[in-house]
This record gives C-alpha cells, sequence and structure tokens, in this order.
C-alpha cells in the first residue's frame, strides 16, 4: 500500500519547472477550477484554432499541491497539437483511470506520461489533485 | 570519561542536578514506548510511526478482546429479551454506563441515567442541537461557539440557528490561542441561550477555559455545552467541576471502540427535552397516533445499541485507568516537548500554535515551507509516518489563522522518541525532494 509510485522524478520536474504553467494571453477558451477542500485553485486556458477544432496552445496558471501542478502540466503538454475530440476522449481516459478502472495497453500508451499518476487512483484523498486539470478540461470543451 | 562527567555534575547545584536526572530519565523513558506492545496495530507495525492519534487512537487488545467476547459470551439484544443472555448484556451496557459516569467524575448512583450512548461526539452534539435547542431558541437569540470549533461543533449550531431564527456568534482567541474573559463579556449577554465549546482543539492543541465560558453563561440563563472529544484522552474530567450543562466524547478516540460515543446532560434538561431519534426501546407505550417516553437515557437510544461497543469502552476506560493519566500526561508533555523542539529546529518548518509545549494536549500543528500540506503527509507515508494534513474539519479556525491547510502530528502516550526520530527524518526527504537539487 506504499504510494512511492507517486512522486517519481518526472512528476517533481514537472512540478518545479512546469512548461505549460503561464498566462496564455490570445486564448479561445478559459475555465476555472478549484478544490475548496485542498485550496487548489487553478485557471486553464486554450487557444482553438479558427476552426475550432484542435487545440493549439494550451497553459495553465494556479497555486496547489504538487500532484495537481504536475497533472496540470502533463495534461497541457498532452492535448497540445491534439483535437478537442481527441482531447476529451483523454480527459476521460484519465479520469477513468483515476476512478481505478482498468485501461487497454493502447488507452495506457495515449496517456503516455499522464499513466505515471495511475497509482493515485488508491489514494482516495488525493483523487481530487490529480483530476482538477482535466476535470476543468473536460468541463470547458 | 565517566569520572570527568561525574565529576561535573557534582559541580551542579542542587536543582540543576535534579533537573539533569529528570531529562535522562525521561530521554530513556521516551527512547522505545514500552506500551506498543498493548497495542496489536502498533506491535505488528514497528515500521510505522502512527502520529494521527487525535483523529482516532489505536486500540489495546484488552478493548478488542472485549469486543470479541461479548459476541462469544453475551451476545443478545439487551433490554428486550427475558432469558439470562439478555440480561448479561443488558448488564453490561449499565456497568459501562455506571463506568462512564464515573470516568467523568460522576458519584451519584443516580447520575448514571444521565448518560446517553450514542455513535460519537458528533451524534452528541446533534442531539442536543435537535431535541435541546428548538425548545429555547427563536429570532434574536444567539448560539455562541469559539471559531476552534470541530465541524461536529460548528455545524449543527449553524442549522439549528437556520431552523430557529436565532443568530450565531463566535468567540475568537488572542494571539496566544486564548480566548479572554473580554472576549467571552463581549459575546455573551442576554440574549445568548447557548454556549458551546470545543475543550482542547484539535488543531491548536490549546485548552479553552470551559469553566469561566460557563460561568458568564449561566449568569445570562444559557447553558454552556462542551465537545470533550479531545480532551478526555488526555486529562481526568469532572463535569460538575467545570459547571457544564452537557458534555460529550467519542469512544474511538480513547483507546475505544469506533461506534461508541457519550452524551451526558443535566437530569433535569434531559428530562425536559423531546426525544432525538424515536423508534425502538425509546418508548414507554404506543397506540395507532400517539406513543409516550421511556425514562433517560433509554429515551434517548433509539433501537438496537452498540452493546459490544459499549462493553469494550468499559474496557477501554479500565485501560486508562491502569495507566493513569499521571503517566500518560507525563509522557505526552515530554515528547510534544521534544517534537516542537525538533521541529523548531528545521528551517523549513513552522509550528502553528502556543510555543509551550504543555498547551499543546498531544497536538504539534504545522506547516513544510513551499510544499502542499498533501504533499507533506504522502510523502511522509511513503516513510512510514502517518499524520493528518488538510483542514482537520476546522474551515473557520484555519481561515481565522489565515492559513488554509496544514499538517498535524498527533501524539498519544504510546508514542516513544523513535516516532519523532522518524518523522523528522521523513520531513528532510520531503525538504530534499522538493529542494534538493
Amino acid at each position: 500500500m506504499t504510494n512511492a509510485g507517486v512522486y517519481t522524478a518526472a512528476l517533481m520536474e514537472h512540478n518545479s519547472h512546469p512548461d505549460y504553467k503561464y498566462d496564455l494571453e490570445s486564448f479561445t477558451h478559459e475555465h476555472e477550477g478549484v478544490n475548496p477542500s485542498c485550496g487548489d485553485e487553478m485557471v486553464l486556458k486554450l487557444r482553438l484554432a479558427a476552426d475550432g477544432q484542435t487545440i493549439e496552445e494550451a497553459a495553465f496558471t494556479g497555486q496547489g499541491c504538487a500532484v495537481s501542478q504536475a497533472s496540470a502540466d502533463i495534461m497541457a503538454e498532452l492535448i497540445t497539437g491534439e483535437s478537442v475530440e481527441e482531447a476529451k476522449r483523454l480527459s476521460a481516459l484519465f479520469i477513468a483511470m483515476i476512478q481505478g478502472e482498468e485501461l487497454s495497453q493502447d488507452d495506457i500508451d495515449d496517456l503516455d506520461e499522464a499513466y505515471q499518476l495511475q497509482s493515485i487512483s488508491r489514494m482516495p484523498a488525493r483523487v481530487k489533485c490529480a483530476e482538477l486539470a482535466w476535470r476543468t478540461l473536460d468541463s470547458m470543451i | 570519561m565517566t569520572g570527568r562527567k561525574l565529576q561535573g555534575e557534582h559541580m551542579l547545584t542542587e536543582a540543576g542536578r535534579a533537573e539533569w536526572m529528570s531529562r535522562n530519565a525521561q530521554a530513556s523513558a521516551l527512547a522505545a514506548s514500552p506500551f506498543k506492545q498493548d497495542f496489536p496495530l502498533l506491535a505488528a507495525r514497528p515500521d510505522l510511526a502512527f502520529l494521527d492519534s487525535a483523529a482516532t487512537a489505536q486500540r489495546p487488545s484488552v478493548v478488542l478482546d472485549a469486543q470479541k467476547s461479548f459476541y462469544e459470551t453475551m451476545n443478545a439484544n439487551a433490554l428486550r429479551g427475558l432469558y439470562q443472555l439478555s440480561f448479561e448484556a443488558t448488564e453490561a451496557i449499565n456497568a459501562s454506563r455506571a463506568h462512564v459516569a464515573r470516568f467523568i467524575g460522576l458519584k451519584e448512583r443516580s447520575d448514571v441515567r444521565d448518560i446517553v450512548f450514542c455513535r460519537n461526539t458528533s451524534e452528541a452534539l446533534n442531539l442536543v442541537a435537535y431535541s435541546y435547542a428548538p425548545t429555547v431558541l427563536g429570532p434574536g437569540d444567539e448560539v455562541c461557539i469559539t471559531i476552534m470549533e470541530h465541524h461536529s461543533n460548528l455545524i449543527p449550531w449553524q442549522q439549528a440557528c437556520k431552523r430557529t431564527g436565532a443568530s450565531l456568534v463566535y468567540l475568537y482567541p488572542n494571539g496566544d490561542g486564548i480566548i479572554t474573559e473580554e472576549e467571552l463579556r463581549a459575546k455573551i449577554g442576554p440574549r445568548t441561550k447557548i454556549v458551546s465549546a470545543i475543550h482542547v482543539s484539535n488543531v491548536l492543541g490549546v485548552a479553552n477555559d470551559v469553566k469561566l465560558m460557563g460561568s458568564i453563561a449561566h449568569e445570562f440563563g444559557a447553558i454552556m455545552i462542551v465537545d470533550g472529544a479531545q480532551s478526555v484522552p488526555h486529562f481526568p474530567i469532572d463535569v460538575n467541576d467545570l459547571g457544564c450543562d452537557f458534555f460529550a466524547f467519542s469512544g474511538h478516540k480513547v483507546f475505544g471502540p469506533m461506534g461508541v460515543g457519550v452524551l451526558w446532560g443535566r437530569h433535569e434538561l434531559l428530562e425536559a427535552m423531546p426525544p432525538f431519534l424515536t423508534g425502538g426501546e425509546m418508548i414507554d407505550s404506543v397506540t395507532e397516533q400517539g406513543a409516550t417516553w421511556a425514562p433517560t437515557p433509554e429515551k434517548f437510544e433509539a433501537g438496537t445499541q452498540d452493546a459490544a461497543g459499549i462493553y469494550a469502552l468499559d474496557a477501554a476506560l479500565a485501560y486508562v485507568e491502569s495507566v493513569g493519566f499521571e503517566a500518560m500526561q507525563a509522557r505526552e508533555r515530554a515528547l510534544v516537548a521534544q517534537c516542537m523542539r525538533r521541529l523548531s529546529a528545521l528551517d523549513f518548518v513552522r509550528i502553528i500554535g502556543p510555543e509551550d509545549p504543555d498547551a499543546h494536549h498531544g497536538v504539534v500543528s504545522f506547516n513544510v515551507c513551499t510544499v502542499h500540506p498533501h504533499d507533506v503527509a504522502s510523502i511522509l507515508d511513503m516513510d512510514g509516518v502517518a499524520i493528518r494534513a488538510g483542514h482537520h474539519c476546522a474551515q473557520p479556525l484555519l481561515a481565522h489563522l489565515g492559513i488554509d491547510l496544514c499538517c498535524r502530528a498527533s501524539f498519544a502516550f504510546y508514542n516513544d522518541s523513535t516516532d519523532i526520530d522518524r518523522l523528522v527524518d521523513a520531513l528532510k526527504h520531503v525538504w530534499q525532494m522538493f529542494h534538493g537539487e
């Protein structure tokens, strides 16, 4: 029942040096996500292409624990350049994974680095931290 | 080497020498707790530093054995059965009730009738908020609580005020965590009908002067309720000395089972109150359209009680008495002092609450600079250290203190300095993970 798997070097790197944590100025979509009981607050901004189908740029600002911050950074990296439809599919996959569902190898491959957060599913108190960015994304596209 | 040390010792003053010896005795007593052997979970997990006893304590084997033995030797529905086994179950409940009464300082035989068994402190306080509060509260009246309340003694009053149109008034502590008499006199007055306070804060560890609060409440004809969830495990209680009207606590924080709590109330108040939950065993007689109630405490104990838990609570109180509060307090105070000293030496840790370790009652809350408390707790868990992190069911208090969340290490007499060593090492690990390049 150890959670040693969560705080990997990769996760700590995303937390301490998030590439996608900045205020995106030319955004087309913006949404705020909060976990009141954790004090986590996040604003996620997206810039969609003119056709409204592709995520050209994704970035977030805010504060929270390492898990919520790293999860947001991993997500922004993953969805940048993807279609809105694919981003929706990925966020549904991620939330299913965090809720403890088994994923196929293809789905695991698609989630890429985000799959590292899989062990959060066994830590009920941290589920909301991992999900924050993804739920915010899900409610804005 | 030894000789030189002894010479140095001779040069100490009488008082200095006593202090030196007592410190050494304390240090060796704290090194390895002999009490962990009494607690099967702690004995089975020597690598675990369990520092969350304020959330729920561990249970000694005598309590676990009692719980099992109830089902093995006297299981029957108490009160109802007309056969020997049921009598024994009833006697077990009554004996526990009498023990609880003695444990909180009640001496008269008749006092036993004023002990109501319920599930926990929350349920006990809800009982008062639902049964007593509506008989005295209306628009313009006030309920006075402290900002330190656990949600279990806060939400019932928020709701009672909403239902009755009364107002909820807060008492705030000064910088030392003390609610002054001036503050009490500013907030408690003719409109006050109920004053309810947490005896020992589950976040700051400070003990409120509920005796003073009660005497001021009584000046204005209000009643005084004490939430004893965090005080009962740490020092002896005498409800008559406290001068309160209701006192609530949970069995699971005083080394007893999880499903049993206690409400004590002044007899005349309990007698005058309508029931809270209704149903089986709380009645005198029932017709198609009406019912009359059993006397207290049965009036407040609808349905089948957790008889095994009540029997095991009796064993838990006996265990506490066998260790003795004096010994428990001495260990807890030494542990808290050592913990605070060790944490103060870490420049990335900030301790929350009073500077005096004796004012902490087993609780040391803190934050690690720039690291979210949930990350701290998760990483400590990796290192086998169990603490609580979050808002500790006291969100208004943390908002008042200007912090969103914090970490809390809480001690019981069964902890030892090894647990503190593990905590300190794990905190260094947290810091290294976040800031060690």
